[in-house]
């Protein structure tokens, strides 16, 4: 524009015009292009994932039994209503807590503790780092039976090793408190490796230096840890703990493996009750009102997982 | 404040020796500098003295006591080390406090601390920020601000100022000189840049290859080198070195026609009368270009060029090319003849490079 001929009203209108239709176009093909490129993931994901949950928030506000795909009878929120007035669901849930928390909880504590102790550099640090990290490669259903057969109150080994010094036999999967322990025992076995897998390769993230830097500074080795490796691996070990909250959150299988939901309904979680709704009583309706419930609760400790990832990748 | 006496000091990792018999004490308030190559064991001297690393033979005194099995954080050390180590997830005020908060003292005083170390290192603007927020230099400050906070016996630097940029270097060096005269506190700076060594230091540690070359003031460490390493390593650009074959009536220069005499070049006798194989040193700063026919001889002269004020040329004997300083006002060609300042003339052992001549005292 070296030419200093003031253009007049109309003809910056004009090129205005004629640029903005140009980068419409140019932006127009490139979406489309974007589009192109991820449409097979798109028709997957639609397929496998929306197509699901849209056909269950759908389910849930009918009385509708699967086994019975004629009469399908509109309820609103009866489904929904019908749940949370329900004392059984309520147990249900405080139930999942219970086993959530103290699952978490171990977890956390024991993971912390062996990740600390596995980033020290020693001998047969790579063999026993193998060892460990075994429990989590198995499937939580062959979990669930090994420890059947542990806990087993006639001829497990656990009773077996309480009876040799003098403790009476439990009955650990008979009575609810005995069975939630076992099962949250069970999980922590399971899980503790993932925690300390994660802690592990935190707290070697932390340079020698800045250790070197607190030591020269006078912290003592508790000091260190809580003051320097704790607080430096936090967004890490912040994440290992909301995968765990979800996880054990949606905690099923193991739980048809080891206690099948009893004694009686008392050890089943939320999942579970799902599952036995829709596939054992066929109450779909209930089932998908149920689990469209879980799905919020789920939603929402993902979203603070994302935003903390999100966070996370700007600070660093 | 403290004295800081090395008796006999090695330092091995498996097979490799990184320091070999170490003997050096460190007056009360005084500020030495290693200096040396890389790998030299400098920085794992220092790390010794901090207690990060242990001795494999020898002991480290403070003040007379033996504080070889002491940990770094009872000695009563204060370090900066040369890469990042803030504490990245506390902010400068919490970094800086971090020494004084870790041994438990009271917050009045952490108070007054830190107001007067904010005042000294002018940090009043960054308390309330990042380390990942501040540039290298600043940070090194911060390093150093919470290095000197509680009044350690001893100051330890490594390399402090080698990540940050040439202009902020300058200055943070000229206040480190300050502050630890300010100070007073005994002060060991490991480096391997000789101007830090030189403008820094009361005293030099020239360390190589494990072992210290020469101890002294940075001024007898340029004049008075104590072997070919020492006159080589300090000095910019570095020393010439020429063989020198007796002839009759004096030393002659390598593969050249000139022969340094007695009488011109003021030859000490006992060099003339020498058996053994000399190297001559001597530094660009005492070689000169003349127009005068009767001083300087004629090497062949290659090139004459400028660095800044300074006018620099090369020489040749035989197939080595040397340096000197063209002192003359005149920029004129690159004719002239080199000529030795016989008052720069350092002579060496050719076979072993210690320094031979009678002023080598140390």
């Amino acid at each position: 524009m070296s030419d200093t001929k003031i253009p007049s009203g109309s003809d910056t209108q004009a090129i205005a015009h004629a640029t903005r239709q140009n980068v419409l176009r140019k932006r127009s093909s490139g979406r489309l292009m974007i589009f192109g490129f991820l449409s097979p993931t798109l028709a997957i994901l639609l397929f496998m994932v929306a197509y699901p949950i849209f056909s269950l928030i759908y389910y849930s506000f009918y009385n509708f039994s699967a086994l019975r795909q004629s009469t399908m009878k509109p309820v609103g929120l009866g489904n929904y209503a019908y749940l949370l007035s329900d004392p059984e669901l309520w147990e249900r849930f405080i139930f999942t807590g219970k086993f959530v928390f103290i699952c978490v909880t171990l977890q956390m504590l024991i993971g912390i503790f062996v990740g600390y102790q596995m980033q020290k550099n020693f001998r047969g640090r790579d063999v026993i780092f193998t060892i460990l990290m075994m429990p989590m490669m198995l499937s939580p259903v062959v979990v669930g039976f090994l420890w059947r057969y542990m806990l087993n109150s006639e001829w497990g080994i656990i009773n077996f090793l309480l009876s040799s010094v003098g403790i009476a036999k439990i009955d650990w999967l008979g009575q609810t408190n005995a069975a939630l322990w076992a099962a949250a025992a069970a999980d922590t076995w399971m899980w503790t490796p993932f925690i300390v897998l994660l802690a592990t390769a935190a707290f070697r993230g932390i340079p020698e230096t800045i250790y070197e830097a607190a030591e020269v500074d006078g912290a003592s080795p508790a000091y260190r840890f809580f003051r320097i490796t704790l607080p430096m691996s936090a967004p890490v070990l912040f994440i290992a703990l909301i995968l765990r909250l979800i996880d054990s959150f949606k905690q099923y299988d193991l739980f048809v493996a080891l206690t099948g939901g009893g004694p009686g309904s008392s050890t089943e979680t939320v999942s579970f009750s799902v599952a036995k709704t829709a596939f054992s009583y066929f109450y779909t309706g209930e089932a998908s009102a149920l689990a469209v419930i879980l799905l919020v609760i789920i939603i929402g400790l993902s979203m603070i997982l994302v935003r903390h990832l999100t966070k996370m990748g700007e600070k660093y | 404040m403290a004295e800081i006496t090395l008796k006999n000091l090695s330092i091995e990792f498996g097979d490799f020796k990184a320091v070999d018999d170490v003997n050096l004490t460190v007056k009360d308030g005084e500020f030495v500098v290693y200096l040396g190559p890389s790998g030299c064991g400098k920085t794992t001297t220092l790390r010794c003295i901090a207690g990060l690393v242990k001795a494999t033979r020898g002991d480290v005194l403070f003040d007379g006591q033996r504080v070889n099995d002491l940990t770094a954080s009872e000695r009563n050390i204060a370090m900066v080390f040369q890469f990042v180590s803030l504490y990245p997830h506390l902010s400068i005020k919490e970094n800086i406090v971090f020494p004084l908060k870790a041994r438990g003292i009271a917050k009045a005083e952490i108070a007054r601390k830190l107001d007067w170390v904010t005042d000294v290192f002018k940090l009043g603007d960054e308390l309330r920020r990042y380390p990942g927020a501040l540039p290298p230099g600043a940070r090194q400050k911060v390093a150093l601000a919470r290095a000197v906070i509680r009044d350690p016996a001893v100051l330890l630097l490594d390399e402090p100022l080698s990540a940050i940029d040439e202009q902020f270097r300058e200055e943070m060096r000229w206040e480190l000189g300050h502050l630890q005269r300010q100070l007073g506190v005994t002060t060991i700076y490991v480096t391997h840049d000789q101007r830090e060594a030189m403008s820094l230091a009361d005293r030099i540690v020239l360390m190589n290859d494990s072992r210290i070359v020469q101890v002294s003031e940075p001024d007898r460490m340029f004049f008075d080198p104590i072997n070919v390493f020492a006159g080589q390593f300090i000095g910019s650009p570095s020393m010439n070195l020429i063989d020198l074959v007796p002839v009759s009536g004096g030393l002659r220069l390598g593969d050249s026609e000139v022969t340094l005499t007695e009488k011109r070049d003021r030859l000490p006798q006992w060099a003339l009368a020498s058996k053994r194989p000399l190297k001559l040193g001597v530094r660009p700063l005492n070689v000169h270009l003349t127009d005068e026919k009767s001083a300087g001889d004629a090497l062949p002269v290659d090139d004459i060029f400028s660095v800044g004020r300074e006018r620099f040329f090369s020489f040749r004997i035989g197939d080595n090319i040397y340096q000197g300083v063209d002192k003359r006002l005149s920029t004129g060609g690159t004719e002239g003849r080199v000529h030795f300042e016989p008052e720069g003339l350092l002579f060496f052992d050719a076979d072993t490079g210690r320094r031979v001549d009678a002023e080598a005292a140390a």
